[in-house]
């Protein structure tokens, strides 16, 4: 299983606690988890990523593993302790703000 | 018992203030979607349990809400509002071609008669329609391809279509009005849209009386008289009796006329309202005075409203979608401020109270009357 962290405020949204596990058929990569997520929890579609382009949100990053991986393809594998569930990929909300 | 429901969108969330017809006592829930961009909640005049909010943030984009049961609990409906079609191109900031690109929805006015049906205006400058209480949006697409699209031009908010009125009398005519573009109308329910400015004098851009590109800040009608038509622009206060085909100032007195929202009395269709603010360059009350201004003239003659309000050192300012009115008898009139200051009048603006203080920034004030 895949271990997926998101903001408190799409947490509130998406009506989780904590970590969500998913499970992904196929490579693990950005592309796949978030397709995963967003099947899981519709209403999380257009919070992370565009809706047409999947293009990433110019305030929302992906890390894992002590990476960023924000500028990696969507289609790029994820590293090998995400795909194994040791490590979670985690959707960070910029640290910006008023 | 009769009573009201304020809906305020701020910048830091949702609220629902409630009070008995007396409007004197008031109950404040919220914050709902709290560190969200709230910028407009309006229920459906067919359904008042039915209500629709615009949440959108800088990080997470934009989120449309519903409630079925007035207010007390909400659920995540559709938020994608793609554009139909060739995306096309409006004038940017240094002149040039610039696409046009979605970013949130800045007024949901639902349909008078249909809980399901609701118009979304958008940034940059669209309209959109829901037929099934929000779970899918498309696209009027004919407003934003008019001919004089690639001329019309974000002001300094962006490029909002910011007000929608509908037309009691007859369902196929709209009014729109989008900064900085200006005001049209439709006559077909929204396929075909005609541009409505004639009359319009703006110093600001090359052709001060050009077809497109004045920043009109916001329209109001009176039901019971669809041709005549109340605009607050960037700056004068205009009014057209012929459905847009000619405006005229009807400034008067005021001290500015430059401000953001307008309204129009429930049950008197020449008494409207207005908020003056110093200038462009200065968003708040001229003198440190947050004064409302009534005309009961339809314009030209306008009285300050200031009892209650305060009357120095006051340096707000109230956004176009702020200030809404009741339809009991009294009228009840109620506005917020960028301070986070909600004021509400019982008695059509004789007298004001603070009815909730210290809240974020407030974008947005609706009202419903409820039986």
């Amino acid at each position: 299983m895949i271990r997926v962290t998101v903001p408190a405020h799409l947490r509130a949204m998406a009506g989780v606690n904590g970590e969500i596990t998913l499970q992904v058929d196929g490579a693990v990569t950005q592309g796949s988890v978030l397709d995963a997520l967003e099947a899981r929890y519709p209403v999380l579609r257009g919070t992370i990523r565009d809706h047409g382009t999947k293009a990433r949100r110019p305030f929302v990053r992906y890390f894992a593993c002590g990476m960023d991986l924000s500028q990696e393809p969507a289609d790029a594998p994820l590293p090998a302790a995400v795909a194994d569930g040791a490590e979670p990929f985690r959707v960070i909300g910029a640290l910006a703000g008023g | 018992m009769s009573g009201v429901r304020l809906l305020v969108g701020t910048h830091k969330g949702g609220f629902v203030l409630t009070a008995d017809g007396k409007r004197g006592q008031w109950s404040v829930s919220g914050p709902h979607f709290p560190g969200w961009d709230v910028y407009h909640m309006k229920g459906s005049p067919a359904d008042p349990n039915r209500i629709y909010a615009s949440q959108c943030s800088g990080w997470f984009g934009q989120v449309v809400q519903r409630s079925d049961d007035g207010g007390q609990s909400w659920q995540p409906v559709g938020n994608e509002f793609a554009y139909d079609g060739a995306t096309g191109t409006h004038q940017w900031f240094d002149g040039t071609q610039h696409p046009w690109e979605f970013k949130r929805v800045w007024h949901l006015e639902p349909s008078l008669t249909d809980p399901d049906t609701v118009y979304a205006g958008v940034e940059d400058a669209a309209l959109f329609r829901t037929r099934d209480g929000g779970r899918t949006w498309h696209e009027l697409s004919g407003l934003r391809k008019h001919t004089s699209g690639p001329q019309w031009a974000p002001g300094a908010g962006g490029m909002g279509l910011h007000t929608i009125l509908l037309d009691e009398k007859n369902p196929q005519r709209m009014y729109i009005a989008i900064s900085a573009a200006g005001a049209f109308r439709t006559e077909d329910g929204g396929e075909t849209w005609r541009a409505i400015n004639r009359g319009l004098r703006s110093d600001y851009i090359p052709d001060p009386e050009a077809d497109v590109g004045h920043c009109v800040h916001s329209m109001a009608l009176h039901p019971s008289r669809p041709d005549t038509l109340f605009m607050q622009k960037h700056w004068d206060v205009m009014r057209t009796d012929d459905a847009g085909g000619q405006w005229h100032e009807v400034s008067g007195n005021l001290p500015s006329d430059f401000g953001f929202p307008i309204a129009v009395h429930a049950h008197e269709p020449e008494t409207i309202y207005v908020v003056p603010i110093t200038s462009d360059s200065h968003h708040f009350p001229p003198e440190g005075k947050l004064r409302v201004y009534r005309s009961r003239t339809g314009g030209n003659e306008w009285e300050a409203l200031t009892r209650g309000l305060p009357q120095q050192d006051c340096y707000v300012n109230i956004l176009r979608d702020a200030m809404a009115l009741d339809k009991l008898d009294p009228c009840g009139i109620y506005f917020g401020t960028t301070g986070g200051q909600v004021y509400g009048s019982p008695d059509g603006g004789d007298s004001w109270t603070e009815i909730a203080s210290n809240l974020p920034a407030v974008l947005s004030v609706e009202v419903q009357t409820l039986a």
